[in-house]
């Protein structure tokens, strides 16, 4: 286990080899409905540095997601500061593209206009913007779909549309929230290995939230054990393996059963259910 | 296909048939229930002297104006109303109430307010489809799933840019069933309005038969005004909806 280096997660002893792209500081958000007032996050800090990819596992219901939207802007925080490369996050933008777990495209669009929405909002010439959607339509493997819907397309196709339309604005993070969750084991494996080298050839930062230990033990140079109610960060694991990294490595299966060891320990104190994550 | 055509040829074939079955039997004298034939003639007649045509043109040319009007206004409240929850809550709960309305109801009203004016039948036709229209409008801003708004905003969407690129877009599926029912009401309420107002149009010519009690010429109109309402249901509707089944998948509509 010579790969895995683990500590505290308290900010200050982090190594720095450059300056934080994100920077989470504090941040608390509490949910409150009629009956319950539930505490979501509780003083979560982090950073993320350039270029790195980050993940972020815990079971349903932890706050995971509520982090990824706070970070992305589409959610304030109750209090604490988010801080992208060194400003205050007021709302979301296309520096900080979100993917969601259920595909949210454009079905009146096909899928190179869904790939060129960003590049459109931005205001980029059609000429351009075609150039564009095409590089990265091809850079996700999908230049036999170019003009089918999105109703034509299987639920890994979509995510794939939904990953080139988040890279061909060229966000400086991408934020990626359960992505692969709702597909099936294989289309699973196959994305995740795209994904690894898409990262390694765009070198885009990237946070990802998952309940998959294993799935984080593949993508990630660093991963946050999240704990439920209230959504805490518990520890920060170290995943230095060489890349690309298969599901059936024993590094990988040995990083994933240390995370899961540090889930396990709440699992059953916490009111999430037992199935809310897999390895 | 071609056994779709053939088997809707043989059920109106049938149809006029018994039609024909049923004229000959002479229940009825034949001035009260014309037959097939005597319809075709008078059809025949009527568009050849140009009387039918006429007629035809000046009700479409009111359907287009009316029906534009509505299409507009209908626009403009259903997005207003299902923008914003306020507006839906004074404005919207209106717009339900007079939706219950039959068109021909504001005819003693447009009567009164505009006489007996071609503006008198247009209001007539804009009331009768402005507000299924504009609930369909609502509903469609309403349905947009919530990820499709959050994934725009994460490219930097601004509100206007929201509405321009996913929402107008975006609610198609729940318009245009209000506009296919919108235009069957501007149909409607123009016949009616038509039939009251003294002017031309094929609703008038309707009264011009009962006048002269040439029933033939009543049934030939009465099979424009079906011919004319499914050849727009089927063409421009039919159109609209075969694109929306194409892009949305086929469990949309």
């Amino acid at each position: 286990m010579l790969s895995i280096r683990s500590r505290g997660v308290r900010a200050e002893d982090e190594p720095t080899d450059g300056r934080p792209v994100l920077s989470v500081r504090g941040v608390k958000k509490r949910f409150t409905t009629r009956r319950h007032n539930t505490t979501a996050l509780d003083r979560v800090s982090l950073d993320v540095r350039e270029r790195e990819f980050v993940c972020i596992v815990g079971p349903s219901g932890c706050g995971k997601s509520t982090l990824l939207n706070i970070v992305a802007g589409l959610d304030q925080p109750d209090e604490g500061d988010v801080l992208f490369a060194g400003k205050p996050v007021r709302r979301a933008g296309p520096e900080r593209v979100v993917l969601f777990q259920e595909p949210a495209l454009f079905p009146w669009l096909n899928v190179r206009a869904n790939v060129e929405f960003g590049l459109k909002l931005a205001g980029v010439s059609g000429k351009e913007r075609h150039a564009r959607a095409q590089r990265f339509i091809e850079l996700v493997n999908l230049s036999r779909f170019e003009r089918a819907f999105v109703h034509e397309l299987s639920g890994g196709m979509k995510q794939r549309v939904q990953l080139a339309r988040a890279l061909a604005v060229e966000p400086r993070m991408l934020l990626m929230d359960e992505p692969f969750a709702a597909l099936d084991a294989q289309t699973r494996d196959v994305l995740q290995a795209e994904l690894q080298e898409i990262w390694s050839r765009t070198q885009t930062t990237i946070l990802f939230v998952t309940h998959n230990v294993r799935e984080a033990a593949i993508l990630a140079d660093r991963v946050f054990v999240m704990t439920p109610a209230p959504g805490k960060l518990k520890r920060e694991i170290d995943v230095t393996l060489p890349r690309p990294r298969s599901p059936d490595n024993h590094a990988v299966v040995d990083v994933a059963a240390e995370v899961r060891k540090e889930l396990e320990h709440d699992i059953y104190a916490s009111p999430a259910p037992e199935d809310s994550y897999v390895i | 296909m071609l056994f779709r055509i053939a088997r809707m040829a043989l059920f109106y074939a049938a149809l006029i048939g018994l039609w024909q079955l049923v004229v000959r039997m002479e229940i009825w004298p034949r001035y009260l229930v014309p037959g097939p034939r005597d319809v075709l003639d008078s059809l025949k007649t009527d568009i050849d002297n140009g009387l039918i045509p006429h007629a035809l043109k000046s009700s479409l040319q009111r359907l287009a104006i009316g029906y534009s009007i509505a299409f507009g206004i209908g626009m403009v409240i259903g997005i207003a109303t299902g923008a914003w929850r306020w507006v839906d809550e004074t404005v919207g709960s209106l717009v339900l109430g007079l939706q219950s309305l039959p068109s021909i109801t504001w005819q003693p009203l447009a009567i009164v307010w505009f006489h007996l004016s071609e503006r008198a039948i247009l209001f007539v036709v804009v009331m009768g489809s402005i507000f299924a229209i504009s609930i369909s409008a609502r509903d469609g801003v309403r349905n947009i799933p919530v990820l499709q708004k959050r994934a725009a905003q994460t490219f930097g969407a601004r509100r206007l840019q929201l509405y321009r690129y996913v929402i107008l877009p975006g609610m198609l599926p729940s318009l245009v069933q209000g506009l296919k029912l919108g235009w069957s009401f501007a149909w409607r309420s123009l016949m009616a309005a038509e039939l009251i107002f003294v002017t031309i149009g094929l609703g008038h010519l309707l009264s011009v038969g009962r006048d002269f009690n040439d029933m033939n010429m009543v049934v030939a109109v009465m099979l424009v005004i079906i011919a004319i309402g499914l050849a727009v249901d089927r063409l421009v509707f039919g159109t609209v909806e075969a694109y929306v089944r194409d892009r949305w998948g086929l469990s949309q509509t």
